[in-house]
Parts: structure tokens; C-alpha cells; sequence
């Protein structure tokens, strides 16, 4: 592979940036999970700037399902934010680059993560805080996967915003179905009776992802349930 | 009301309408105060209630705190430190976020409400954390200046008011403050908050220097090495004993030294009953301290 510019990158391209960090054409499961949902993300939907990271009128994405950050580390690389010559660096003491995303070392990372179940919280109290300060535009993203949702803080969370009916809020659900005990009812039911509106689309599908998270959810949360191949 | 909540409550309601940047979370407890208060009505979008969801509380703030504002947290000790204690540091320490955490309850205020409201492990729990300053005051006054200073702060503060209250305030607590001194051979006790008040009735016909802090971390090292005569220290915490027992020995390692921690016992204490028999429980109250103090000078200074 030669030198590559990040600033031309293609979706083709990302495969190529995740094995400089695995060392491997044949990626994880956890990496390759969220790598067509971050793509569509921070190609389509998301408004970020890497030469305006902490622009206030920016969307906010945090990344809670921090396990397998390679995909992750990837296209913020292929968009400009982290260093290419970083990827290579991937789990080394001296890297910014480790196994869960550090924001003081990422640029373009909002949240610290690795620990399940704190990135929902946190979002919902970002939302909140955006809605104090009266600023209309940013939008806050948080993607978690399905067996994240075991962790109960996150029906802490998922009921509050709910009740606050926090419209700037959707949440990515990475469904390859890993909860060991499952989501009797479906996860998108479990967002619906506490207020959210809910779409379950195909986690590959780079149309129905764009057209879920652009959808008008006015007045309430919304989340966007994307089911991927079953964890093997 | 303790006069120390009180206090927080009238003072954090004063420090809103001054603060834009200010808001306090709850998880229902406090609430009605703060609405009783007015605080509340005066402000109803920066008094934030999530119900009974600790961990949410701490995470919701840090949210909060990613934006920009300085959160004011508050619940009682064990459901604000214990219960979420992984979101405490991973959601502020971590992300490099500041707040101000506030509890009630110190070790056995509810002592009739049993073990599950109860939290003499706090400060232990709290200064395992890198970053946090924890704030022990022992009078209203002391809990108004330490709440205007850290207001205004971007770090981490932890404050734990008690119902315990000293006779007078000692202004600027912040580092070890020489209340009462003793000869060039006298033993050296540090009081902690509101330990204050017994430990002065407990050393009054005593040959003491008496230093107090309602700051313990950072432990004033300079100062005790600056005030300690005789290499002979009892420290008095109104929480778990030996909470702070390492740092005395850092402070003075360079420096044969006896230190003797008093505070509350590391055992499970099934009684209920008030604050003050705890205190007598634990060998806190005037007559326990001075036993203790009198056996260790006895012991050898």
C-alpha cells in the first residue's frame, strides 16, 4: 500500500487503515461491527471539522461502546482528525491511540470510554446542557451496542430522555445480537415505551443508515437500532 | 435541616442567580429543600432532578460539565460516592472534567437509619482518586466560603457537610491552622472538621498544639512540618481512622515520627441509635479523644 492522503479517502479506503493498527486483512468482530454506521456518520450526517474540533456549534458524537476502537480510529483518520502515521502506533505505550478511545489523546474524540453503560448518561446530560445554553444547532450522537444495554445505567438514562424529551439526542444501538440474555420485545420497544421514537434498519445499508439519522424526531429522542451479523 | 445543609442550600441558591454557568443535579433527594427554598422557581432549568438514578446523576453532570457549566452534585454520602463511585472517576477525572460534589449524611448523621445510610469510607474512597480536593468543614460559615471558592473553580471539589458543628469557624482552613500551642515537647493533634469542638474539650488541661484543616486533600504537608514540635502526631478524622494517616507519614518521612489515627472503627456497627452514642462508640467524643491522646503521651513521646 503507498502513501495515502487523508483528505481524499473513500469508504474503500477504511479496510486498508484498520489493518495498519490489527496487522491483519481479516479484522475482529467488535471492529468491523460500527465501521458502515461511523462511515456513514462522519461522511454524511455528522457537522465536524477536524480543523474546528471544539467548534460549539459542532455535533457531538461519543462513541460508548469503546471495545474495538479500530474501525473507529479509522475513519477519523480517513476525515482528517487523527494522524495516519498514528494508526501503525495502535496499543503502544507511547500512542494516543489504545484499545478504548482516550479524549485527551484523540482529537476528535468527545469521550473517554472502554467501561460500559457511561456514554449514554453522559450524552444525555451534553443534550441538556446544549438546551441550557439556548444553542439549536449541535446534534448529539452516542452509539452503544446491544449487549452495552445490560448495563443499567443506561436505562437510567434512556427513561430521562424520555421525560426531558431531548429532540437534539439519537442514539445508535450496534445490534449483533451479544446480550446474553436478549431483548425479549425488541431494543427498539424498549426506547419507544419510554418516549423515543425508533427505526431498526440494516447495519450495512449506507442509504437507510443516512436516511435514520436524518429523520425529524421533533420533541423526543429517537434512536436507530442497526442490526449487523450475529457476534460469532 | 442541619445548619450546615441549610446553609449550602440558601448559599448555592445565591451562587445561581450570580452564576450562569452554575447548576445543580439531584437525584430526588434535596429536591424538596431546594424547592422550599425557592431555588427552585428562580431557577427551574438549573435545578435538574433525575429521580432516584445515581449513576446518571454523576454521569448527567459530567454531560453538563462537557458543555461548559460547573455542576453543583448533591445526595447523600453513600448514594453520591459509593454507589456511583466508577462514574465519579471515569466520568469526571477521566474526561478531564470539574464539578463540585456535595453529600450529607458524613458517617452516621442517620445513625437510626442503619449501615445503608451511612458513609465513613468517603474520604478514603474519594482521595484514592487523583485531582479531587475534599473538603471537610466544621461550621456553616466555613461551608458558605468553601462553596463561593470552588463555585467559582473548574476543578474537583468534594464537600461534606455534617450535622456535627464546631462552636466557631476558623477562617481559611485550607491548610493546617494552629488553634491552641503547646510546649516544644508537646504532642501535635490535627482535627479534622468537626472534630474540632471535642478535640479542644479533650485537650484543654493538656500540654497539645492543636492544628485544624477542613481541607485534607491536599494534606497541608508544609504546614505540619512547620508547626510540629515533638515528632509525636494524633490525628483526629470524623471518618473511616487512618484515612489520612499516609499522609503524615509522606510529611514527615524524613523524620522518626509516633502517629496515632483516631476516626471510625473499620467494622460493621449494627446499632442504631444517635450520631453522638457513635461518636461514643467509636472513641470520638471528648472523653474517648482524651483517653486516647493521654495513653499515647504516656506511651512515650
Amino acid at each position: 500500500m503507498g502513501p495515502m492522503q487523508a483528505t481524499a479517502m473513500s469508504y474503500e479506503d477504511v479496510p486498508a487503515l484498520v489493518t495498519l493498527m490489527t496487522g491483519d486483512e481479516k479484522h475482529g468482530g467488535a471492529a468491523e461491527s460500527t465501521l458502515d454506521v461511523l462511515w456513514v456518520l462522519y461522511d454524511r450526517v455528522l457537522r465536524v471539522d477536524p480543523d474546528a474540533p471544539d467548534d460549539p456549534d459542532r455535533d457531538r458524537f461519543l462513541l460508548s461502546k469503546g471495545h474495538g476502537p479500530m474501525a473507529y480510529y479509522a475513519v477519523l483518520a480517513a476525515k482528517g482528525f487523527v494522524p495516519l502515521d498514528a494508526l501503525p502506533t495502535f496499543g503502544r505505550y507511547e500512542s494516543i491511540l489504545g484499545q478504548h478511545p482516550d479524549r485527551a489523546l484523540v482529537p476528535g474524540v468527545e469521550l473517554s470510554s472502554g467501561s460500559l453503560g457511561h456514554g449514554l448518561p453522559i450524552a444525555i446530560g451534553v443534550a441538556a446542557g446544549l438546551d441550557l445554553e439556548g444553542r439549536a444547532g449541535p446534534r448529539v450522537m452516542c452509539l452503544v451496542g446491544d449487549a452495552e444495554l445490560d448495563e443499567g445505567s443506561n436505562h437510567e438514562a434512556i427513561a430521562l430522555a424520555g421525560r426531558l424529551g431531548l429532540s437534539r439526542l439519537t442514539v445508535c444501538v450496534m445490534d449483533n445480537r451479544s446480550a446474553t440474555h436478549g431483548w425479549p420485545g425488541g431494543i427498539d420497544e424498549r426506547f419507544r415505551l419510554e418516549g423515543w421514537t425508533a427505526a431498526t434498519i440494516d447495519g450495512r445499508d449506507h442509504d437507510a443508515i443516512e436516511a435514520a439519522f436524518s429523520t425529524d424526531h421533533r420533541g423526543r429522542p429517537h434512536v436507530v437500532v442497526a442490526e449487523v451479523e450475529r457476534k460469532g | 435541616m442541619s445548619a450546615m445543609r441549610d446553609r449550602f442550600m440558601r448559599v448555592t441558591g445565591a451562587l445561581l442567580d450570580e452564576r450562569p454557568d452554575l447548576a445543580v443535579v439531584l437525584a430526588d433527594i434535596g429536591y424538596g429543600y431546594f424547592q422550599d427554598a425557592g431555588v427552585v422557581a428562580r431557577h427551574p432549568r438549573r435545578v435538574l432532578n433525575v429521580g432516584i438514578r445515581e449513576q446518571l446523576l454523576v454521569g448527567f453532570a459530567a454531560g453538563l460539565a462537557m458543555e461548559g457549566f460547573r455542576p453543583i452534585v448533591h445526595s447523600y454520602a453513600p448514594f453520591l460516592v459509593e454507589r456511583p463511585f466508577e462514574q465519579v472517576k471515569l466520568d469526571f477525572g477521566h474526561q478531564g472534567l470539574g464539578a463540585v460534589f456535595v453529600s450529607v449524611g458524613a458517617s452516621y448523621d442517620a445513625a437510626a437509619a442503619g449501615r445503608t445510610h451511612q458513609a465513613p469510607e468517603d474520604v478514603a474512597l474519594m482521595s484514592t482518586l487523583p485531582g479531587w480536593r475534599v473538603h471537610v468543614p466544621g461550621h456553616p460559615d466555613e461551608v458558605e466560603a468553601i462553596l463561593r471558592s470552588t463555585a467559582v473553580g473548574t476543578g474537583l471539589d468534594y464537600i461534606r457537610l455534617a450535622e456535627s458543628v464546631n462552636p466557631e469557624a476558623v477562617p481559611d482552613g485550607n491548610g493546617l491552622t494552629p488553634i491552641r500551642r503547646g510546649s516544644t515537647g508537646a504532642v501535635t493533634v490535627i482535627a479534622v472538621g468537626p472534630s474540632l469542638g471535642p478535640v479542644l474539650e479533650a485537650t484543654a488541661d493538656l500540654d497539645a498544639t492543636v492544628l485544624y484543616t477542613s481541607t485534607v486533600r491536599p494534606f497541608d504537608a508544609g504546614g505540619l512540618r512547620r508547626f510540629l514540635a515533638a515528632p509525636a502526631v494524633v490525628l483526629v478524622e470524623p471518618y473511616l481512622a487512618g484515612t489520612s494517616s499516609a499522609e503524615v507519614s509522606a510529611a514527615l518521612k524524613d523524620s522518626p515520627h509516633r502517629l496515632l489515627a483516631l476516626g471510625v472503627a473499620r467494622r460493621e456497627h449494627r446499632h442504631y441509635g444517635s450520631r453522638l452514642e457513635h461518636d461514643r462508640a467509636h472513641g470520638l467524643d471528648a472523653a474517648g479523644i482524651r483517653g486516647s491522646v493521654a495513653d499515647f503521651v504516656a506511651s512515650g513521646v
